[in-house]
């Protein structure tokens, strides 16, 4: 008992901070997305009900956040880790230069989301002087133009795409080249004095020994993804609506703070479907995750 | 199928890379294992024994020399053409593999026409895993099974694809000193009821000798031995060989021959003919030690161990390299706690005489 007092007193502060900035904000918002009309200067409300959830799955600017969303996720989280895996496995496999290539695939990891984004606009950006550097090499090729960043809605998710990708990357590298090195060589030495191909090895070997780190990296991918927003801002501005890029995350902060802003209620309802189609797919993960549990 | 190992050297470049140059694990090795034979490679960590194990299965190319299966040079060819199985110290299971599936493994790399149906694998695979006895135990994962059963799916493993010679890496150092006992007497009758060639590491020279039909010795990359177990244990070549034999280990003196006697300190042991005289390392097996009031050899006694069959004297004397001696004596005998000395007649056949330089044997008679 005593004991027990000592431990409580210890995680204390952390209660403390977390059940005030973390636990009554997350049961707030719930509350929030049931109360109709909520107005944060008066503390008053309409009515309680569902109708924040019908009206934001009735506003366009949300279904196209919602669908902005999905393509992002869905594209990004298997390409990025695929890559990842394929550049992993091309490091384990030097040994010159291993470092420096190491070194240079982390960089985007450190580097400032605006700052990249800046590189994105030399890359893509057309401007009064230059169509960007991609629209040089398209034209190279006897190619027209393209306006990437205020462009056709395939031109702006394609580069969108490509961003992410590049912005995830590095992490997933990161967590690969470190699972594949801790797969013990006699595994390896053992398949060679069998006769193992090269393809087998790594569709039987290597890929179910790394499976619980790529699982790892596709359910914190899939969430990351679905909260994209600051990458969005980086690449088409803060007025994600009128380039047709928004995501969900950017429409609950444009419903709190943005032109169309001061809608606490429709923000929160936002966030709480947000809330469930993460839960939902993490738990599908997870499901999958257990069931293929090699060992 | 025999295998011969001709002129073997293995050269590695330093990991120092400023004092640069090579070190030589294994040094123009030259051998042949008669076929169906189990061949011990014993010898202290370092002494490129493994090396060895890794140049015959082809994880290793050799820097000179050639090895043979049979009368094809295999030295050029990979690993998987060469009809290997080994066996590695770590067992080296595929963890999400059951038994079944790891044993099969090796199986469902074939190709071409020596590509086998699904029933054929299935029936190949039980007839390795009923010669283990593991048969039982298909469906279960390495770790839901004991060090010793993992032992044996990876003896199955290796045996599955019918491999002209096995290798076994250090087989039993993962295994408790029970289960030790039962699997070297199990891998004997696994290796006589296939034949095949078998060569195995250990450092372990108790293991070595009661299994193997030949044991080859190494220090440093040299061959220093090469016998049947008992004739390298009685006759071995050199000190480094008595030393590494034999447990306990033999008790080398500082001795020396003056006119056909052989002295030990002051007190002349033995009437020997042969050697001429000098200077020489006297090394004595434990159980060369009667006791005896009138004995030669007087030694300080520090302590007597029974130990159940048998009991050993633990003795000290100025000649002695090292910081005690060890005599292993019938415990009927009794020995006079009491008294601070005791003395030892020797029996001669226990005896070996070494260059002081060089550490060869010097051959004697009585």
């Amino acid at each position: 008992m005593k004991n027990n007092l000592k431990a409580w007193l210890y995680l204390l502060p952390a209660i403390l901070f977390l059940g005030i900035f973390t636990i009554y904000p997350l049961i707030d918002v719930v509350v929030y997305s049931f109360e109709e009309g909520y107005n944060f200067a008066s503390q008053t409300y309409s009515g309680v009900g569902l109708y924040n959830f019908s009206y934001v799955l009735r506003d366009p600017y949300f279904t196209q956040a919602l669908k902005n969303t999905f393509i992002i996720v869905i594209i990004t989280v298997p390409l990025s880790t695929g890559f990842a895996l394929l550049i992993s496995l091309g490091l384990s496999k030097i040994s010159k230069l291993r470092h420096l290539f190491q070194t240079v695939y982390f960089l985007p990891y450190v580097t400032n989301t605006l700052a990249v984004g800046l590189a994105f606009m030399i890359l893509f950006k057309k401007t009064a002087y230059s169509d960007g550097m991609v629209n040089l090499l398209i034209n190279a090729f006897g190619g027209e133009s393209v306006d990437f960043i205020s462009g056709p809605y395939w031109a702006k998710m394609l580069v969108m795409c490509l961003y992410t990708i590049w912005i995830v990357l590095p992490f997933k590298i990161l967590i690969l080249t470190s699972a594949l090195a801790s797969v013990n060589d006699t595994f390896y030495k053992a398949a060679k004095v069998d006769g193992t191909r090269g393809f087998r090895i790594f569709t039987r070997i290597t890929l179910p020994m790394i499976a619980p780190m790529i699982f790892y990296l596709v359910i914190t991918g899939f969430i990351g993804a679905f909260k994209a927003y600051s990458d969005e801002v980086a690449l088409f501005g803060t007025d994600l609506n009128a380039a047709g890029m928004n995501t969900i995350v950017g429409y609950v902060y444009d419903m709190l703070y943005g032109n169309s802003g001061g809608y606490p209620s429709f923000a929160s309802a936002a966030a709480i479907i947000l809330f469930a189609i993460v839960f939902t797919i993490t738990l599908i993960n997870l499901l999958l995750s257990k069931k293929s549990r090699l060992f | 199928m025999k295998i011969v190992l001709d002129h073997l050297t293995k050269k590695f470049p330093n990991r120092n890379k400023k004092i640069g140059g090579f070190v030589v694990a294994v040094n123009d090795f030259t051998f042949e294992i008669p076929d169906g034979k189990m061949i011990g490679l014993l010898g202290p960590s370092g002494c490129g024994k493994s090396t060895t194990l890794n140049l015959i299965s082809g994880l290793e190319k050799p820097t000179e020399g050639k090895i043979f299966f049979g009368d094809n040079d295999i030295t050029g060819l990979p690993p998987e053409d060469r009809g290997v199985g080994l066996v590695f110290q770590n067992y080296a299971l595929y963890p999400h593999l059951t038994v079944e599936q790891n044993i099969m493994f090796p199986l469902q790399n074939f190709r071409g026409d020596k590509k086998l149906t699904k029933e054929q694998m299935k029936e190949k695979v039980l007839e390795a895993a009923r010669l283990v006895q593991i048969d039982e135990l298909m469906e279960r994962r390495p770790s839901e099974l004991s060090g010793g059963q993992q032992q044996r799916v990876a003896i199955a493993r290796a045996l599955v694809k019918m491999p002209h010679v096995l290798l076994l890496d250090e087989p039993l150092s993962n295994l408790d000193a029970r289960l030790r006992l039962q699997t070297r007497e199990e891998l004997r009758r696994i290796q006589k009821e296939t034949g095949i060639t078998t060569v195995f590491v250990t450092h372990d020279q108790e293991e070595a000798m009661s299994i193997s039909d030949m044991i080859v010795v190494m220090k440093d990359g040299v061959v220093e031995q090469i016998g049947k177990p008992q004739e390298v244990y009685d006759e071995p070549g050199n000190l480094f060989v008595a030393k590494f034999l034999g447990t306990p280990a033999i008790n080398v003196f500082k001795g020396r021959i003056s006119n056909g006697k052989l002295f030990i300190g002051d007190d002349q042991i033995l009437d020997i003919k042969g050697p001429s005289d000098g200077d020489v390392y006297v090394a004595i097996r434990p159980e060369g030690f009667i006791v005896d009031d009138n004995g030669k050899l007087c030694c300080r006694l520090i302590a007597h161990e029974v130990m159940g069959r048998d009991s050993s004297v633990v003795a000290s004397n100025e000649s002695f390299i090292g910081q005690s001696l060890r005599a292993i004596i019938s415990s009927e005998t009794k020995v006079d706690t009491s008294l601070s000395d005791i003395r030892f007649d020797i029996k001669p056949s226990k005896v070996f005489l070494f260059n002081s330089t060089t550490e060869e044997r010097i051959p004697f008679s009585i």
